[in-house]
């Protein structure tokens, strides 16, 4: 579609009303800053911006209330990652236990490239024990690559606790309540 | 105890058409087709085809757990119940026709509720003749999910660290036929996680369905009764004779018929998720039965071998000892440099000074020993080689124990080959006390030996000390490679293309899985520069014209094409 442009009229092409009218809004912002104290700027990046409940920025791991890893290495979020961002080597069979009992599984190393990362979320929305959470820190700096690929240490310490349902630690539970088996820690 | 791979390779290659049988007509979901009224079973007897198999004949997969074609039939899961109806029978026992004269069917209802469909197990009842299957039908489709709801009733779901997710029946049914909610509100049954249930196998009891294929191949198939049911009801849980007690050479392949993640492989739990695998067809190199593989790898790391079907060979089972036998291949000693003279040097050069050697030798003063685990078409090129330069060639034998369903006497995974080229001596090894006197009496100035450590085959550190040039291509290092003038890097089967013929002389071919390691390159591409060099004749560059200037030159051989090789090999006189 071609949409054909209007001349300008001669009051248009005057271009003073439009000059006036934008002086007129640094005018008012002037007044306001000066005066009111109401500065629209911040003093970046001394002074940051809280963001808001609910915004997308790194991701990182989190542990439960009893302070242990969630994450299991399902990998699923290493899969997901559109940019190849995540990297997870599994346990193997090393004699590697999770931290929380009956849980079987938990990442040798999990590391992310936060400079792959694209903050897309789907790590998040596809974990099955609500391991890793997009957090608020959008400003992400390092001096060099290797400083930027966050390991499961620096994961876990920056992602903090989230309390959520503790499955494993409820299937235990009921496990050993059926006194016909015993369940191994 | 009878044997399915031995049964089965009396039969010519898969898909060839069964003698001609009785046909009868019935219809699958209202379309009609003609099924063979028997079908081979599990031990490659005809039996009565059954529902499930004229199913599958009319292109429409009935959902099974416990079936497994190569097995006999249990009929315990239930996933396979279909609805079906038979021609219904007049009290003159004429059909009932109905008023178009097409005969009225009866469809099976249960005794005392006509109202209500009655399935039965499409793994187990034999077809009729004018039967009608519905397989797709509400009512069977409702049979299957009330299935699948009682056989997730204790199932621990715990998808997230089960070593089988992503190639789990129970995910898959789950999405293609299951309800998202279950009815269930009590407790679940738990049950013992992790049992050691043998040196290569966990079992964890609260995932598995009770399908019993582990056991019926293990009694049915290896003829090693270990493994049973114990307990009731609910508490029904797989158990090994005593506990780790389930060792024979085949109990990994127990991991592969479980249809869910109750039996995992101790070498690949943990390691890595089934999703992120590269499958690459390919052989099992352990013994000259030449069992169908299929390579698990990621990131040029291999993790699992896999049997492939094929009922030529190996019907769709290996042995655990040629399935483990991968590590060596990513071993941090692998020769990854040419070296000259103990320098680490290039490709041209080295292949340049080993042409020019090799092309002023005298005729005689040459000795070649190949190994019966190189491909068809690299001990083709040593033969070539061999000709031109008049000289004598052997491999080295490998004998060992023998089994009664896979595993070979023979160690070499071509022997046949090796025999075929004209590597091997008529009996193989009787070349190498030849050479090792050439050697001795300095007859043999040069020696060319491929992906064999000679000293411990009669050629020792002494004898490879007085010859001019010793040009010895390998993969790991060891004496034959350390006392080495030239050594060349190879590459192990899974790192490079090429045919192999079995035992049996089933020649198939095998597939690129993973990069070589360093500087090291396929055998066949350095011999083809090198046949090029000093015979003057050009060959093929790529794998399968080679393959096919082989199949032209050597008798044995003849007629094949590499590309009607197909994925499961073709058979040549031995």
């Amino acid at each position: 579609m071609i949409v054909k442009r209007a001349n300008l009229t001669l009051w248009e092409r005057l271009f003073l009303p439009t000059l006036l009218g934008g002086l007129q809004v640094t005018g008012k912002h002037f007044i306001r800053t000066v005066f009111g104290g109401k500065a629209v700027t911040m003093q970046y990046p001394e002074q940051k911006w809280v963001v808001p409940e609910g915004y997308r920025g790194a991701p990182y791991l989190v542990r439960d209330q009893a302070g242990d890893t969630k994450c299991v290495s399902c990998q699923l979020c290493e899969f997901v990652c559109p940019p190849k961002a995540i990297k997870i080597i599994p346990p193997g069979d090393s004699s590697l236990k999770a931290d929380r009992a009956n849980a079987e599984k938990t990442p040798k190393e999990f590391e992310i490239n936060m400079l792959r990362c694209i903050f897309c979320g789907f790590c998040q929305e596809v974990c099955p024990e609500e391991a890793i959470f997009l957090q608020r820190d959008y400003s992400l700096t390092g001096e060099t690559r290797d400083e930027m690929i966050y390991n499961k240490e620096k994961l876990l310490a920056l992602g903090g606790t989230h309390a959520g349902v503790q499955k494993w630690k409820q299937k235990l539970e009921e496990a050993k309540g059926q006194e016909t088996f015993p369940v191994k820690d | 105890m009878s044997s399915p791979a031995i049964t089965t390779e009396a039969k010519p290659a898969a898909p060839a058409p069964p003698p001609p049988v009785d046909k009868i007509k019935i219809k699958v979901d209202g379309r009609e087709i003609e099924v063979p009224k028997a079908m081979p079973n599990w031990e490659g007897k005809l039996e009565p085809t059954t529902m499930l198999q004229a199913c599958a004949l009319a292109g429409i997969d009935v959902p099974h757990y416990c079936y497994h074609p190569k097995l006999p039939v249990a009929g315990n899961c239930r996933m396979c119940l279909v609805e079906f109806g038979t021609p219904m029978m007049g009290p003159d026992r004429k059909p009932v026709v109905n008023e178009d004269g097409s005969p009225k069917i009866a469809k099976q209802v249960l005794p005392y509720e006509p109202g209500t469909p009655r399935g039965a197990i499409g793994c187990a009842t034999p077809i009729s003749p004018g039967m009608e299957i519905y397989p797709s039908s509400p009512a069977t489709k409702q049979m299957r999910e009330a299935v699948l709801e009682s056989l997730l009733i204790n199932h621990p779901l715990d998808c997230s660290i089960c070593d089988q997710a992503g190639e789990c029946k129970l995910q898959e049914y789950s999405v293609e036929h299951g309800q998202a909610q279950s009815h269930f509100v009590e407790m679940k049954v738990h049950k013992p996680k992790a049992v050691d249930l043998g040196p290569r196998i966990v079992l964890d009891d609260e995932r598995c369905i009770l399908c019993t294929r582990c056991i019926r191949f293990t009694k049915d198939i290896v003829g090693d009764d270990a493994l049973g049911i114990v307990n009731r009801g609910s508490y029904n849980t797989i158990a090994a004779w005593k506990e780790g007690a389930f060792d024979n050479n085949y109990t990994l392949n127990t991991v592969d018929l479980c249809p869910v993640g109750a039996l995992t492989s101790k070498d690949f739990r943990f390691q890595m998720r089934v999703w992120f695998m590269k499958e690459t067809k390919s052989l099992c190199t352990s013994c000259g039965t030449g069992c169908n593989t299929i390579v698990g790898s990621r990131e040029e790391k291999i993790y699992r071998y896999e049997p492939r079907q094929n009922d030529a060979v190996n019907s769709t089972w290996m042995c655990d000892s040629g399935r483990l036998n991968y590590k060596w291949i990513g071993r941090e000693d692998r020769l990854k440099d040419v070296l000259v003279r103990g320098q680490k040097s290039t490709w041209a050069a080295a292949l340049k000074e080993i042409s020019e050697k090799l092309t002023k030798a005298v005729a005689g003063s040459v000795g070649i020993v190949g190994s019966a685990r190189q491909t068809n078409e690299e001990l083709y090129l040593l033969a070539k080689l061999a000709k031109k330069l008049g000289a004598v060639t052997d491999s080295v034998p490998r004998v060992g124990q023998a089994d009664k369903l896979l595993v070979s006497a023979d160690k070499n995974p071509n022997t046949n080959g090796a025999r075929f080229t004209g590597i091997a001596a008529a009996e193989m090894g009787s070349n190498l006390k030849k050479i090792a006197d050439g050697i001795r009496s300095g007859a043999i100035k040069t020696l060319v030996v491929c992906g064999e450590d000679v000293t411990k085959h009669g050629i020792g550190a002494d004898l490879l000390a007085k010859l001019e040039t010793l040009i010895v291509s390998d993969i790991l290092p060891n004496d034959t490679t350390a006392a080495a003038h030239v050594l060349l890097p190879g590459c192990a089967h899974v790192e490079k293309r090429g045919s192999l013929t079995n035992v049996k002389g089933r020649v198939q071919k095998f597939i690129k899985a993973v990069e070589p390691k360093g500087d090291a390159r396929p055998e066949w591409e350095f011999l083809h520069e090198l046949v090029h060099n000093v015979t003057g004749q050009n060959g093929f560059s790529t794998i399968e014209g080679l393959f096919n200037q082989m199949t032209a030159e050597v008798p044995a051989f003849a007629g094949l094409k590499w590309a009607e090789l197909g994925d499961t090999g073709k058979s040549v006189s031995i």
